[in-house]
């Protein structure tokens, strides 16, 4: 098996800031850290009676929903608000035989609206790169959930949560339970838990829900929850979907729950004063116990708040490095052609 | 048209022959090799120092979209494509619409092969009534007509008795069936090789049994009915393996390999580039080194373009919305070259695999360059840097990888009996 090869840096620019949120993977702990850090001031600026800072004043962020979602597309709604930019929500239906020349043809008419940045979700696995690469340079891509790739806001809020309720990534043993297979949310976990620095990172599932070889994310398996549980300071809980009873990758919602639900008998394992996250919807007495779910271990709501704290902060970094490039890009162009204001965004800034 | 090709270093592995030496050309046939032949009244002639000559190619798949899909190549841009990459015999899946599973159809594709005459079109036929996989097709008829085997591609069959029932057919009438060995219930929505980096970046995995599950069941039918089979497009280091074993057993099967599989693994799809979505996927290293073991060892007799034309628009989605297949034809050259440099193979094997190799697995005529055969004759310079770009490939398909770059290995001339059908000259 040959080493795997590097994604190239369309994430960053020049200057090696962020400019699109596409993956975790390739990007440094230096901007994860900083994506944390600046989620943490807004945290803080959550405690004020004015929620609003005027950092996205005057831009125009498209919410583009190819799959539904409520929570996801909700509080990338309420960050670009408190950012004051203004939002647009298109939520698009697509069927499967056209969905390759309709996203195409639905991006060239988004792009000719002048908007700034897209939020996007899609059902495709690379969805959000194929979008970045097909779209003008100067509007920023925030990936917010594509096929089984990647959701890396889902990952950053959920690194910001264990920061905040954990401390150091450095100490730390985390596990990851349920459908790994199926998961973006669990993918862009394992590479922000791996690049934070986590010497110990868990997956626990039956064989039919873990991919190839997951070893080579930088995972330990486990099929066992008391095992895999055992003295960790995090659990991470995924949600099952209840197609995965078709085609023989569970038997049955019931034995699924016997075996991987989490319960406060499993809970026991783990540290005792271990955290329960869960990127939610939760599925209660599917993957979670009720109880678990509201007991004073579970930080599940507070992951729904942290969420819109670290959009705002990923969406105003990439839009930072977005009018870097261009300005850095226009300017190196001034001699060979003169732009006119309108077209090259100067009139924006 | 009577044609002197002069001083070439003359390839021609069907008759061991590999040295500098003339050819003589005339009415379609090389008429004398070496000798300074007098009486010889030559109305042109080549200069082939520095160039190598050898059997025109025969690529046993190369698709041609025409009838149905003329968006993405036609009889006529295809042909024109497999001539500038010195393919002189083409191979044509039935996957047109319709398919080509009624003699009309594969009439009409070889009339406009005719028409066009840049290199000879065999038709492969449709082995089920629209590739269905339920209803055997007039595979008598269609062998009568010209198609030189029959397929039902990578398509599933009804049931193993349908698929049983067609070899038995095709046996009957001596006619060889081309397998592309595939389990589609293994394969479920994958798009590229269940390995590492299926797992990375979320892509659904093709497992390699679904290859070698659906080959073990091949193999055996294939030996139960007699019947004469080729297997293509192998694509994993297991299948090699259970290829050589039913060879050692003495059960008369060929098989071939895409030339992008002997050069390409998993790692090209790192960042989601949909230009190397192929089926079956680019494996792993160790499958790629296998499979070019198989060919060294003539396990695999061909190497086959799988040349599949896209018009840009299906390249154009995420990866797993665009349609696989790569324009191939005009890289199959380069491509072994490279495998030549980089001594994965002798030159004289890779023009091996690419003529008589060929010729012997379809049992078509060509792949050789003896006094009396047909002069189906590519000339190449084996060194020369080219840019592959959209003003230089002749494929109606965009699709390569190669697109905008430079490659060494460049096609001189094609003839197809001795009628010049290509010619680049600097």
């Amino acid at each position: 098996m040959g080493p795997i090869a590097e994604s190239p840096q369309i994430q960053l620019t020049d200057n090696g800031q962020l400019r699109h949120f596409l993956t975790i993977e390739g990007l440094p702990s230096s901007i994860l850290c900083e994506i944390l850090d600046t989620a943490d001031s807004f945290i803080s600026m959550e405690q004020q009676s004015v929620k609003k800072v005027p950092l996205l004043r005057g831009k125009t962020i498209v919410n583009l929903f190819f799959e539904p979602s409520t929570r996801t597309r909700t509080t990338f709604e309420i960050a670009a608000k408190r950012l004051s930019a203004d939002v647009i929500n298109l939520n698009i239906s697509t069927s499967a035989t056209t969905k390759g020349e309709s996203l195409l043809d639905t991006l060239r008419n988004l792009e000719a609206m002048a908007s700034d940045m897209f939020v996007v979700r899609h059902a495709d696995s690379g969805a959000a790169h194929f979008i970045a690469e097909q779209v003008t340079p100067k509007i920023a891509i925030i990936n917010a959930g594509d096929g089984r790739h990647a959701h890396p806001t889902q990952a950053m809020l959920d690194m910001l949560t264990i920061r905040r309720h954990k401390g150091e990534f450095e100490q730390l043993s985390v596990a990851i339970v349920g459908d790994i297979l199926h998961s973006r949310v669990a993918r862009s976990q394992i590479q922000a838990l791996n690049t934070l620095g986590v010497p110990d990172i868990r997956v626990i599932a039956p064989n039919t829900l873990l991919p190839f070889d997951v070893e080579s994310l930088g995972v330990k398996i486990y099929n066992r929850m008391i095992d895999g549980l055992a003295d960790v300071d995090t659990v991470i809980m995924l949600r099952l979907q209840n197609e995965r009873m078709q085609g023989a990758l569970l038997p049955s919602q019931h034995e699924f729950y016997q075996l991987y639900g989490l319960t406060m008998d499993k809970l026991k394992y783990a540290k005792p004063d271990a955290i329960v996250m869960h990127p939610g919807p939760i599925n209660r007495g599917v993957e979670i116990a009720s109880d678990v779910a509201d007991s004073n271990q579970s930080v599940i709501l507070n992951q729904v708040g942290y969420g819109i704290a670290v959009r705002m902060a990923v969406m105003s970094m990439a839009m930072s490095g977005q009018t870097m490039q261009n300005q850095e890009n226009s300017a190196g162009h001034n001699d060979e052609h003169l732009e006119s204001p309108d077209s090259n965004g100067t009139a924006r800034l | 048209m009577s044609i002197y090709i002069k001083g070439g270093r003359l390839i021609d592995p069907a008759h061991k022959v590999d040295m500098t030496a003339d050819l003589y050309v005339a009415e379609g046939k090389v008429v004398a090799i070496g000798e300074n032949a007098k009486s010889f009244n030559a109305e042109q002639t080549i200069d082939a120092k520095g160039l190598i000559i050898c059997p025109g190619f025969i690529d046993l798949s190369a698709s041609i979209p025409e009838p149905g899909h003329e968006t993405k190549g036609t009889v006529a841009s295809e042909t024109r494509a497999a001539a500038a990459a010195g393919v002189t015999s083409l191979c044509c899946p039935p996957n047109t619409t319709p398919a080509i599973d009624s003699p009309s159809v594969a009439t009409l594709i070889q009339d406009l092969g005719r028409q066009n005459d840049f290199c000879h079109l065999y038709p492969i036929g449709a082995m089920t009534v629209g590739l269905q996989g339920a209803q055997l097709s007039e595979i008598y008829a269609l062998k009568e007509v010209g198609c030189i085997a029959v397929s039902n591609m990578r398509r599933p069959y009804q049931s193993n008795a349908v698929l049983l029932h067609c070899l038995e057919y095709a046996a009957t009438h001596d006619i060889t069936v081309f397998f592309s060995s595939t389990d589609v219930t293994l394969e479920q929505s994958g798009c590229v090789h269940d390995g590492p980096y299926a797992t990375r970046l979320g892509l659904g995995g093709i497992p390699e049994t679904a290859e070698t599950v659906a080959l073990s069941r091949d193999l055996l039918l294939v030996e139960q009915s007699g019947v004469r089979a080729h297997f293509g497009q192998l694509s994993t280091a297991r299948s090699v393996e259970l290829i050589a074993r039913a060879q050692d057993r003495g059960i008369p099967i060929t098989a071939d390999v895409a030339v992008q599989h002997l050069i390409s693994t998993e790692t090209c799809i790192h960042d989601f580039n949909a230009l190397y979505h192929i089926q079956p996927p680019l494996r792993s290293e160790q499958d790629r080194r296998a499979l070019l073991q198989g060919v060294k060892q003539g396990v695999i007799s061909a190497i086959c373009s799988y040349h599949q034309p896209h018009e840009t628009a299906a390249k154009m989605a995420p990866f797993a919305a665009t349609e696989p297949g790569i324009s191939s034809i005009e890289t199959l050259l380069p491509y072994g070259l490279e495998l030549v440099r980089n001594n994965a193979l002798e030159l004289t094997e890779l023009i091996e695999r690419l003529t008589f190799g060929p010729a012997k697995a379809a049992r078509i005529k060509g792949g050789a360059l003896g006094i009396g055969d047909i002069a189906d004759i590519c000339i190449f310079d084996p060194d020369e840097y080219w840019l592959l770009n959209e003003k230089t490939i002749f494929s109606k398909g965009h699709n390569t990888p190669l697109l905008n770059t430079e490659i060494q290995g460049r096609v001189r001339y094609t003839m197809v009996a001795g009628r010049k059908v290509h010619q680049y000259t600097n």
